[in-house]
């Protein structure tokens, strides 16, 4: 049949189209990017200095950036997510109280994240501005000489309010929900029966919980830790809003800082010299093969699961 | 066993429950807190005005309201659904059509790839594509968020259709409908409230995202309909206001939080409907 | 045999490399029921999906020899003009989720782009529903979708939508196998009722339908047609020791 052969060819193509698609975005960024690769070379990834008027461009700080504050978000909201797809998934598992619950996480995962990044701004920013305050303050009181004294002084407190814990935590807030929907469905797809084995030898649901339920499931819950990871990782828009855009290398979570995300929406609507706006792309390149290898990663571990089962 | 070692047991499965309830309720709080400030601070401005008038320069008795937003909200997400959704359910038929072959696994591995790019990397590409040769324009835009949504699409696709059984193929070319009628007029209409909910859910997602605007779209104070032009959308004005230093322009962000909310809350809760409505028994 | 419809000559098909039909002959009778019966795996299903050619549907799926519709070789012909005269109801009921109970009587037509006037369309609704034993049942809910009938129910929509394209033949893939005994009961009456206007071909496991149902039956055992029979002859005096073995339970 001839239309059965243009529509086979048709899907075919478009298809075919979705990979180039694909092709030209990656073979985009490394064209773009080239300039700085030629001139940086791989030290680009960890030279320090940013630095536009002398041209100068290492992307180590906005890696280190990115890094503390998707781990240390993922470090905040492990807890959190896991205790909430528990208790969905093996506790209140159906009934009114359940159906609200479980849609209404997954209405709080579609927020836009600019709407979180607004809300830190005006809310936890001052916030965390205050509690720097106070320890300012604590410094002052507190004897010259003194251990506490000497503490406060390494922190270099500047009352910026703005920083690497504001974004860190905007971030954790944010993945809450996302991180606690992709537990939940891990855990409620336990089979119930390997459930009831345990309870009939007379565990205890903490004990299920224990030795059945997350042995079971814990690939899975890992396949989520790296999915959440991912998306941390290319958060943009609630992290550009609170974390201060300092070009400079940071470990002390209390300071502003850059990620690789928010460099790119700061500087590169500005970047005006071929140099500077290929070194931000070739930011943008790494961002793009990080984010996918952790992606693929936890994807991986998904079909692995289901492989086994 | 011990009378002892069972209390011991029971209590820590006591102690368990209350530490997980206790940091699921702590997890909620913020949530709820964010959600709560947005309706509180954004509902204060809303009103009729709000959403039918331009913005008002700074100073002036009335501050104005966000209809160019709006506008170019509607605009932009409509035209991403007309680049992205026949590209999508394309290649997903495509990929349900033809499950194993090496080609279709290339092909999923590179949703996956485009599921997980940062949005703002998207930008980046739609700058380098269209920006650098047209100027800025909400059709820069566009493009920039039907690449976001063309993944979300065909997975919604490729996911409905697999839970075709295929026995309704068998049915249909059993009665002597050739290949592609069959697709097109039993398997696919078969799978249309699926596939419909995972547009809407991806509208949903597009619909408030910012980063890949910031230098595509870029933004107009101005009530635009040519997109060939900039154009503002809902975030991207919130990120412009929020930003600016003036009290008013903090305020009209407030109110266009609440509005965007809103407009994502409606997507999703249309998109739940839609699985309900035409959830079809296999 | 008398006045036969449909003869199959030495038909041999594969899925891929394994071999499950094997140097089939076999011709089926104008206007009569044929069961099909066998263990499972033994090749039935295989066998009936030759016959509209869906068998080369299936990937990596292969056949030989040649079936003959009057004087043509199907293989000859365009599939889907052969498959509009040789209808097919399967083992599940699978009326189409997307259509009415009246769009799915219809769908033959519709489906192959087929326009017809509201009077025709009526008409054949009406009557292909009568004769599948359903009008009286579905005669005030025909906008209604198909999904909503009973499992037997919509096993007869399946049928009335076979029938309403007049085939020659239509064949049954196991058509009770997922039904309750009264449903089934009422499947096996139309059958009978059928018979006078179409040849019936007919797969099943159930040796007791096939004696109630058909008036020839076909034996299969791994791949091989083992007796074929007027179906008096093989259940009461089966000549191959296999049959009567599967017939008394031996196997199976």
């Amino acid at each position: 049949m001839i239309q059965d052969k243009i529509f086979n060819k048709t899907l075919l193509i478009i298809a075919t189209l979705f990979l180039l698609l694909i092709l030209g975005i990656f073979i985009t960024l490394i064209i773009f990017s080239l300039p700085s690769w030629q001139e940086f070379g791989l030290s680009f990834l960890w030279q320090t200095e940013w630095n536009p008027v002398r041209n100068e461009f290492g992307a180590l700080p906005f890696i280190v950036g990115t890094l503390l504050t998707s781990f240390i978000a993922l470090f905040l909201c492990a807890p959190f997510s896991l205790s909430l797809s528990f208790f969905l998934g093996e506790y209140c598992k159906k009934g009114v109280f359940f159906q609200t619950l479980k849609g209404g996480i997954e209405l709080l995962a579609g927020i836009p994240s600019i709407i979180y990044g607004f809300w830190g701004f005006f809310v936890l920013v001052p916030q965390i501005r205050r509690f720097q305050l106070y320890l300012i303050d604590l410094r002052m009181r507190t004897e010259t000489g003194s251990i506490q004294e000497k503490l406060l002084e390494a922190l270099e407190i500047v009352p910026y309010g703005v920083g690497i814990l504001a974004a860190a935590l905007i971030l954790s807030i944010m993945i809450i929900p996302f991180a606690a929907s992709l537990g939940q469905e891990v855990i409620s797809m336990v089979p119930q029966d390997l459930k009831e084995a345990a309870y009939s030898l007379g565990a205890t649901r903490f004990e299920v919980i224990k030795k059945v339920i997350f042995p079971h499931a814990r690939s899975g819950i890992l396949a989520g830790i790296f999915l959440a990871l991912g998306r941390a990782l290319g958060e943009t828009m609630a992290v550009t809003m609170v974390i201060g855009n300092r070009n400079i290398l940071t470990w002390n979570i209390l300071n502003p800082a850059n990620t690789m995300a928010s460099l790119i929406a700061n500087e590169f609507p500005e970047a005006s010299d071929p140099i500077h706006l290929a070194s931000i792309i070739q930011v943008g390149l790494w961002l793009f093969i990080v984010t996918f290898i952790i992606n693929l990663c936890g994807k991986l571990i998904i079909h692995k699961m289901n492989y086994k089962e | 066993m011990k009378e002892k070692n069972i209390r011991r047991r029971l209590i820590k499965d006591r102690l368990f429950l209350i530490l997980i309830g206790v940091l699921s309720l702590t997890a909620l709080i913020p949530l709820i807190f964010i959600l709560g400030y947005i309706f509180r601070n954004g509902i204060r401005v809303i009103n009729w005005d709000f959403l039918t008038q331009l913005p008002q320069p700074v100073g002036e008795e009335t501050a104005g309201g966000i209809v160019h937003a709006l506008v170019g909200t509607i605009i932009i997400i409509g035209l991403s659904f007309f680049l992205a959704v026949p590209f999508g359910i394309g290649t997903g038929v495509y990929l349900s059509e033809n499950r194993n072959t090496r080609f279709s696994v290339i092909v999923r591995l590179c949703v996956d790839l485009l599921m997980g790019v940062p949005s703002i990397v998207v930008g980046i590409i739609a700058y380098a594509w269209i920006v650098r040769f047209q100027g800025f324009s909400a059709l820069a835009g566009s493009i920039a968020l039907s690449i976001l949504m063309i993944p979300m699409v065909v997975r919604g696709t490729e996911e409905t259709l697999n839970l075709i059984p295929p026995s309704y193929k068998e049915a249909s070319l059993a009665l002597g409908v050739p290949y592609y009628r069959t697709m097109l007029k039993v398997i696919i209409p078969s799978g249309f409230g699926g596939i419909t909910t995972g547009v809407l859910l991806a509208l949903a997602r597009i619909a408030g995202e910012t980063a890949p605007l910031l230098f595509t779209a870029l933004g107009s104070n101005f009530l635009n309909v040519n997109i060939f032009k900039p154009m503002h959308t809902l975030p991207l004005l919130i990120y412009d206001y929020a930003t600016s230093p003036y009290k008013e322009w903090h305020h009209i962000a407030w109110g266009a939080s609440f509005v965007l909310v809103i407009f994502v809350l409606v997507l999703n809760i249309i998109s739940r409907l839609v699985i309900k409505k035409w959830k079809i028994q296999f | 045999m008398e006045n036969s419809i449909l003869t199959i000559k030495n038909l041999d098909a594969y899925f891929g490399k394994t071999q499950v039909l094997k140097n089939i002959n076999l011709s089926f009778p104008y206007k009569k029921v044929t069961a099909i019966m066998g263990p499972s795996g033994c090749g039935k299903t295989t066998l009936i999906r030759c016959l509209n050619r869906m068998h080369e549907l299936t990937a990596d799926a292969d056949y030989g020899g040649s079936i003959f519709l009057g004087d043509v070789n199907i293989f000859e012909k365009n599939p889907i003009t052969l498959r509009r005269h040789i209808g097919m109801v399967f083992q599940r009921p699978n009326p189409f989720p997307n259509m009415s109970i009246y769009e799915n009587v219809l769908a033959g037509y519709t489906l192959n782009g087929i326009r017809l006037t509201r009077l025709e369309r009526d008409s054949i609704v009406q009557d292909a529903l009568q004769k599948a034993a359903l009008w009286e049942e579905v005669k005030n809910h025909l906008n209604k979708k198909g999904t909503f009938l009973s499992g037997g129910q919509q096993q007869r929509l399946c049928i009335a939508r076979a029938l309403a394209v007049k085939p020659d033949i239509i064949l049954f893939d196991e058509p009770t196998s997922a039904l309750d005994p009264r449903a089934t009961t009422h499947i096996e009456e139309l059958i009978e009722e059928l018979k006078k206007t179409v040849t019936i071909v007919m797969v099943t496991h159930n040796i007791a339908q096939a004696a109630r149902v058909s008036d020839y039956t076909a034996f299969l055992y791994m791949g091989e047609l083992v007796e074929y029979n007027s179906s008096e002859r093989i259940f009461t005096v089966p000549k191959d020791k296999r049959t009567e073995e599967y017939l008394t339970g031996k196997f199976g």
